[in-house]
C-alpha cells in the first residue's frame, strides 16, 4: 500500500537558522532518505521551493486564473513529501516519525487512492 | 424433538448470543478483513443456530460452529454480489481468495483471547478520533446498539452512526491493521485503549449533560470493558484504571444524595465495591 508523507513546518525557521544546525537536519535528511530506499519503503519524494514561489492555479466558468502563494495562510507549510510504500498504517506512522521534520514539525500521512481504471 | 426443548434451545442460543457474539464478530473480523462484512457474517450465522440448533441439537463447539457459518455465509454473500456486480472484479478476488484461504476450525481458547485483543486496539487506534474511538469500542467491543450509545452520550443517532462509518471507513482504506501492538508500541498503544475505557466511565460517572448525576450505565460498561482487559492483558495500568473505577462506583450511590455529609458517604458505600477495588489496587501496586 502506498502512503504520502506531507511534511510541514514553519518556512520562516530556515533562513533564520545557524548553518552548522541547518547541515545537521540535512545531513539527518540525506541518512533518512538512504535509509529507506534500503528498506523499500522509498517510492520517491522531494523538498518544495518555499510558498513565496507558489502559484495557485483555478479555472473558473472556464476561464483560468493564477494567483499569488498558497492556498491558505497557516503557521506551518507544505515543504516536502515523501511517496512509500509500508504494509499498513502502523509501518507507514513508524517511517514518517523517522522523518527529520516531525521533531519540529509535523508529518500528514495520507493513503493513496488506486483507481480501478477501465480497460 | 418435543416442543419444551426446542424452546430451551432456542433460549440457550440467546444466552450463546450474550456470551459469544462479541468472540465471534472478533474472530469473524480477523478471518473476513472487514467489520461490516464480519457484523453481517455474526448475524446470518445466529440466524442460522436459531433455524438449525433446535432441530439437530447444539453443536459440541457453538463458538467454533458459528465461526466457521459466519464465514461461508460472508463467501455466499460476496459471491452474490459479485454476479449482480459483474464489473468489480474486486468482489469476485475477495471471495475466491476466502475460499482459498487457509481455516482452523477448532479456535483455540488462546485465538480467541488474541482476537478480542486485536478488535479493541484497533477500535482504540489513536489514528482515530477520541469520540470516533469511544463510539467504536461501545459497538463492536461492548456490542452495544448505535441507538444505544447515541442515547448515552445524548447525541443525535444518525451523527454517532456516521462517526462508526467514518471510523470503519479509516479502518479500511487507511489500513490500520489488526492486529496487538508489539512490545515496543504496547505501552503507548495500552494508554490510548485506557484512555477509551475511563472516557467512558467518567461520561457514566459525571454525566456532561443529562438530568441525573450519574449514567450507572456507562460506568458499569467501563467497568465490564476494564475487566476484560484485565484478563486478557493484566498489565499493571490496566488494573490500576480496574481498581480505581471499582473504587468510585462503589460509592456512587452516595454522590447524588440530598445530604452528601461524610457520614452519608460512609454508609452509603457499596461494601463489595471496595473490596473488590482495593485488592485490585493492592495487586497493580504490587506488580513490577
Amino acid at each position: 500500500m502506498k502512503y504520502l508523507c506531507l511534511i510541514y513546518d514553519d518556512e520562516t525557521m530556515w533562513p533564520s537558522m545557524p548553518r552548522e544546525q541547518a547541515d545537521t537536519i540535512m545531513g539527518e535528511y540525506f541518512a533518512f532518505t538512504s535509509d529507506i530506499q534500503k528498506s523499500g519503503h522509498y517510492l520517491g519524494g522531494n523538498a518544495l521551493q518555499p510558498t513565496q514561489t507558489a502559484t495557485t492555479v483555478r479555472v473558473r466558468n472556464g476561464k483560468l486564473s493564477s494567483t499569488d502563494g498558497p492556498f491558505a495562510e497557516t503557521k506551518e507549510q507544505l515543504g516536502g513529501y515523501y511517496l512509500i510504500e509500508a504494509k499498513d498504517l502502523n509501518e507507514a506512522i513508524q517511517v514518517a516519525g523517522r522523518i527529520p521534520s516531525a521533531r519540529f514539525g509535523s508529518i500528514e500521512v495520507r493513503p493513496i487512492q488506486e483507481f480501478d481504471r477501465p480497460e | 424433538m418435543d416442543d419444551t426443548t426446542a424452546t430451551a434451545l432456542r433460549e440457550k442460543v440467546g444466552e450463546i448470543y450474550r456470551s459469544e457474539s462479541r468472540s465471534v464478530l472478533a474472530t469473524l473480523i480477523r478471518l473476513l478483513g472487514d467489520f461490516d462484512l464480519a457484523e453481517e457474517a455474526l448475524h446470518d450465522a445466529f440466524a442460522a443456530a436459531v433455524e438449525k440448533w433446535p432441530e439437530g441439537g447444539l453443536p459440541a463447539n457453538p463458538r467454533a460452529w458459528l465461526v466457521s457459518t459466519g464465514r461461508f455465509k460472508a463467501i455466499d454473500r460476496l459471491r452474490r454480489r459479485a454476479r449482480f456486480d459483474t464489473a468489480s472484479t474486486a468482489l469476485a478476488h475477495w471471495s475466491a481468495e476466502l475460499e482459498s484461504s487457509t481455516f482452523e476450525v477448532d479456535i483455540e481458547d488462546d485465538d480467541v483471547a488474541d482476537d478480542r485483543l486485536r478488535l479493541i486496539f484497533t477500535c482504540c487506534h489513536p489514528a482515530l478520533s477520541p469520540d470516533a474511538q469511544v463510539a467504536l469500542t461501545l459497538r463492536e467491543v461492548c456490542g452495544l446498539t448505535t441507538e444505544e450509545i447515541a442515547h448515552a452520550f445524548l447525541t443525535p443517532a444518525p451523527t454517532l452512526a456516521q462517526r462508526i462509518v467514518r471510523a470503519k471507513g479509516k479502518i479500511r482504506d487507511a489500513r490500520i491493521p489488526y492486529e496487538i501492538p508489539s512490545r515496543t508500541d504496547l505501552p503507548e498503544r495500552l494508554d490510548s485503549v485506557l484512555h477509551v475505557v475511563y472516557l467512558v466511565f467518567n461520561e457514566g460517572y459525571s454525566a456532561s449533560s443529562g438530568e441525573s448525576l450519574t449514567r450507572a450505565d456507562l460506568s458499569g460498561e467501563a467497568i465490564r470493558l476494564g475487566r476484560l482487559l484485565v484478563a486478557l492483558l493484566p498489565e499493571p495500568e490496566a488494573i490500576g484504571l480496574l481498581a480505581l473505577m471499582i473504587l468510585h462506583d462503589a460509592r456512587r450511590a452516595a454522590r447524588s444524595s440530598p445530604v452528601a455529609s461524610s457520614y452519608s458517604w460512609r454508609i452509603r458505600i457499596d461494601r463489595s465495591g471496595t473490596g473488590s477495588g482495593s485488592r485490585k489496587g493492592a495487586h497493580s501496586w504490587s506488580a513490577p
